[in-house]
């Protein structure tokens, strides 16, 4: 009798799995959701795309900067990218050298070399030989002579090359658009990062505090977070401009006291609902503290939810933060932001490549994100079955 | 019995298949099977879960997820005419009025907003077209019909008030209010108690003789077949494998799924009682009360009495089994003895007083003193491996161990439950559920318990894999002098794992002894009644349990 009943299970189990040939370390469960991830190409290369372009902003010093590289003067290697050398080394009096001055760069080149990134403009770097009025279009829409005409040898002066013609144009006080944009695009993600993480962080430990203790904690949490989230947001961030020298971290700061709500809904309710899972009394029963239960137990059914809300909050507080520097009440003034570019393409609606540089780079970003998001959260559902 | 001599069937099932369409893939769930119900008979559709025994009944009134199932051979002749060939708007005149149907669950088959009264004339009024006054005179009639007490007070009643067995009264009264001649009923008393599922068949045998119905029973319990049935089709993975008049398949099986599903009983004699052996869990006067509380300072003012003032005494090696229906409170006298909820009494485990420990005091005992749950779907986290579902005891308890001996403990326990420890590294959705209850097994044993709480560990599993799991504990419990606690409604179950049984009702306890001498000599009626429904479906006389 039992032969009949051993061969039904045993079919339904396939192939055995073996001891995990732990590839970096990871479980057998992480493995599976590395291989469900890889499955949805179109996460799977987003994720490439973006780490590429994250990687290669979080560079952007080295490929978008108004000071070379690497600098052989009189025999000594120096590096102006990481160190700011007085003027006065290169025979100058400011306290701050202008490698772009053609005085410098003829000392320099006279008594040594310099290694230039490929853009020699940093996001806030004026561009002086622009060849008609700013904002002044992409060099591919000027012909040679027109690109070099206010460069004193005209189309044979040494510095009308590569670097220093504008790839995406300028904006209307002559800074080159591609630094800005790279700049920005990385404040822009970094600033989402850090600020989602640290939601997260808030949001999905009080919410599991309330959804698993339930009862008073519950009911009072819930009654602060109510009267809490009714402040109006960008009114404060308004007012507190008004006071405080709007900044990076000080935005961050405001935009973290009301951002965390958006997680504690879901992820109390997960809590709720699987704290009376028989699982959970099983875990109990064996003897299992409440924090590692939490932890354990219920944090990874949240888990999901919370992975369901992360490409939004995320791809939110990077709209959040350009729509504020759209308005001018973000980033400090000079600051590179997305935001300032829209801003910048609306008021010249001559210059189209401003508002189209600042479209495309934040509708690429957030669609990354979004794809990447979607991907990470069907790896984490086990009974997500992929082919 | 009246049987296939009588001509022309009333229902004729001929060749018919099932496949379902789910992402591309195509799973054949009933794959050409054939039967014909008599006029006044009773065919029993029997197999495992999953062996396509629902999905065939549905698609007698074609009320499957269409169009994700199709039928890709076959028809269903209902008089001679094929129903199969009908859009759902003929089929409404048939469903519920020629051909009716009763589910498994009567807590979710009605609707929780609506009266009883409501309920069963809507049907009346749908299908006969019947006044207001005439529908509630019928309704009254039916409910009479089904054995409700004092129906005229029921009218008003919303489902939440009735008990499960009330319930599926109503659901038959519904089912039967249009005279159908074929009741199809998909395991109606499998949620019910047993002492209920007895009432119940002893109702629907009554009916249908009165009202010369057909009757297309599916079920997974032979006891109920052998009971109700005319005529038996054995169903396995979407075949019916073999058919024949009951008396013949229950004493000459043919083929030998048949056999084998005839031989699932749970056997086995349970241990030997031995007085001497050590008492390893012992209960006083244990009393478990929850209050109920009024008005504005919230003043206790009654309690629920779920346990109330219960001896036991569970020694090494030995089986002390609780039955009583549902809410007699035997649940709750477990988790109170296992100090998972708070409690009045002496408990002693060990030989020390544990009453009166906190949770933390009681940490280092929860690892000798551990729990199997009824439901292995909700007691195994889904998002962890079973190698971490039965390490995690072993992390709290025995922190020192390495990874690697941590996994050599797991891979014993696994191989203890008979389970391929290769397995190990999957989720437990992977599993069967015979599987997973192994697997919530090794979870207690891996720790080298000595008592184990089984809460109702077989009433959620198929009747060939509940003999396994009863064989599995017996020979654990032989192998470590293990105590059990077993908690179980099903008598067969208790029968062949334990040596004290300990009758419960009400939170109390009707009679507590030896299992030999309850099984063989029980001195209350209630006891009586119990055995009798168990054994042999009979339903008890005179009121002796409730509805």
């Amino acid at each position: 009798m039992g032969e009949i009943a051993a061969k039904a299970e045993a079919e339904t189990l396939a192939t055995p799995v073996r001891r995990p040939t732990s590839r970096w370390g990871f479980s057998p469960l992480n493995q599976r959701r590395w291989y469900n991830f890889r499955t949805n190409r179109r996460g799977w290369w987003s994720l490439w795309l973006f780490l590429f372009l994250f990687i290669a902003s979080l560079f952007a010093e080295f490929i978008a900067n108004d000071k070379p590289i690497l600098v052989s003067y009189k025999g000594e290697l120096l590096m102006p990218v990481l160190v700011d050398y007085p003027e006065e080394k290169f025979g100058g009096f400011y306290a701050v050298t202008d490698y772009r001055d053609p005085v410098i760069s003829d000392e320099i080149k006279a008594h040594g070399w310099m290694i230039w990134p490929p853009i020699r403009y940093s996001y806030r770097t004026v561009n002086n030989e622009i060849p008609e009025a700013a904002p002044s279009k992409p060099f591919w829409l000027y012909s040679k002579e027109e690109r070099c005409q206010r460069y004193p040898q005209g189309v044979n002066d040494e510095n009308c090359t590569f670097g220093n013609w504008n790839l995406l144009g300028t904006d209307d006080q002559a800074r080159d658009v591609f630094a800005r944009a790279l700049y920005g695009f990385r404040i822009s993600v970094l600033f989402g990062l850090i600020l989602t993480a640290a939601s997260a962080v808030i949001g999905v430990t009080a919410g599991a505090v309330q959804g698993y203790f339930g009862g008073w904690v519950d009911l009072l949490f819930q009654r602060f977070i109510e009267i809490w989230s009714a402040i109006p947001v960008l009114y404060l961030l308004l007012i507190v401009a008004a006071v405080l020298p709007p900044g990076f971290w000080i935005l961050l700061g405001i935009m973290l006291l009301f951002s965390w709500v958006a997680f504690v809904g879901v992820v109390r309710a997960e809590f709720l609902r699987a704290r009376n899972f028989e699982y959970v009394n099983a875990a109990r029963a064996l003897g299992v503290p409440n924090g590692t239960i939490m932890l354990r137990h219920l944090l990874p059914n949240a888990m999901v939810a919370t992975l369901t809300f992360l490409p939004f909050i995320l791809n939110g507080s990077i709209t959040t933060l350009t729509s504020l520097d759209f308005l001018g009440f973000g980033l400090p003034p000079g600051s590179p932001s997305l935001g300032e570019l829209l801003a910048q393409g609306k008021n010249n609606l001559q210059a189209p490549w401003l508002g189209l540089t600042g479209f495309i780079v934040i509708s690429l970003m957030l669609s990354l994100l979004i794809f990447i998001g979607e991907a990470t959260r069907d790896a984490f559902d086990p009974r997500k079955a992929f082919k | 019995m009246s049987g296939q001599t009588s001509g022309v069937p009333l229902l004729s099932v001929r060749d018919l298949s099932v496949i379902f369409t789910q992402s591309g893939r195509e799973t054949l769930a009933v794959d050409h099977i054939s039967f014909d119900i008599a006029k006044g008979e009773t065919v029993a559709l029997v197999g495992e879960s999953g062996s396509g025994k629902s999905v065939s009944a549905l698609s007698i009134l074609k009320l499957l997820p269409y169009p994700s199932a199709a039928h890709p051979s076959g028809e269903i002749l209902f008089n001679g005419d094929n129903l199969l060939g009908h859009d759902d708007r003929d089929l409404r005149r048939v469903r519920g009025n020629d051909i009716a149907m009763i589910f498994q669950e009567p807590m979710t088959s009605l609707n929780p907003l609506h009266t009883i009264e409501r309920q069963v004339s809507e049907i009346l009024k749908i299908h006969q077209g019947m006044g207001d006054k005439a529908a509630r005179a019928r309704t009254l009639e039916l409910l009479n019909e089904v054995g409700i007490r004092e129906p005229e007070k029921r009218l008003n009643a919303y489902p939440h008030q009735l008990s499960g067995g009330q319930r599926q009264r109503v659901m038959i009264a519904m089912a039967l209010a249009n005279k159908p001649a074929l009741l199809i009923a998909d395991e109606p008393t499998t949620a019910l108690d047993v002492t209920v599922q007895a009432q119940i068949l002893q109702l629907l045998a009554d009916l249908k003789t009165a009202q010369d119905m057909s009757m297309l029973f599916i079920t997974h319990d032979l006891g109920i077949v052998r009971k109700i049935a005319d005529r038996v089709c054995v169903m396995t993975k979407g075949r019916i494998v073999e058919t024949g008049p009951t008396k013949e398949i229950f004493d000459n099986p043919q083929h030998e799924y048949t056999r084998h599903l005839l031989a699932a009983e749970p056997k086995g004699e349970p241990p030997a009682a031995n007085l001497a052996a050590p008492s390893v869990m012992e209960g006083r006067d244990v009393k478990v009360w929850f209050p109920i509380k009024k008005g504005f300072l919230r003043r206790t003012v009654d309690n629920v009495k779920a346990v109330d003032g219960i001896d036991v005494t569970i020694r090494a090696g030995q089986t002390l089994g609780v039955v009583g229906e549902s809410g007699s409170g035997k649940t709750t006298l477990g988790l109170a003895l296992s100090r998972m909820i708070s409690s009045k009494g002496d408990i002693r485990f060990a030989g020390r007083e544990i009453d009166r420990f906190s949770f933390k005091e009681m940490r280092p005992l929860r690892r000798e003193l551990q729990i199997v749950f009824q439901d292995p779907f909700g007691s195994l986290s889904p998002r962890m491996s079973i190698a971490d579902i039965i390490a995690e005891g072993l992390q709290v308890h025995e922190p020192g161990l390495s990874a690697d001996e941590r996994d050599a403990r797991v891979v014993a326990a696994l191989n203890e439950v008979n389970l391929d420890p290769e397995t190990r590294f999957r989720y437990p959705h992977e599993f069967s559920g015979g599987q997973r209850q192994r697997i919530a097994i090794a979870r207690a044993m891996v720790l080298n318990p000595r008592f184990v709480m089984l809460d109702e560990p077989t009433s959620a599993l198929d009747m060939s894999v509940q003999a396994q799991v009863v064989d599995l504990l017996r020979a654990l419990q032989k192998k470590h002098d293990l105590a059990y606690l077993f908690i179980s409604h099903d008598l067969k179950v208790v029968r062949a794992l334990a040596n004290d049984v300990l009758v419960m009702r009400n939170g109390k306890a009707v009679e507590y002894g030896p299992a030999a001498e309850i099984f063989a000599r029980p001195k209350e009626d209630y006891t009586k009644a119990l055995m009798a429904a168990a054994f042999r479906m009979e339903a008890a006389e005179g009121g002796v349990v409730g509805q």
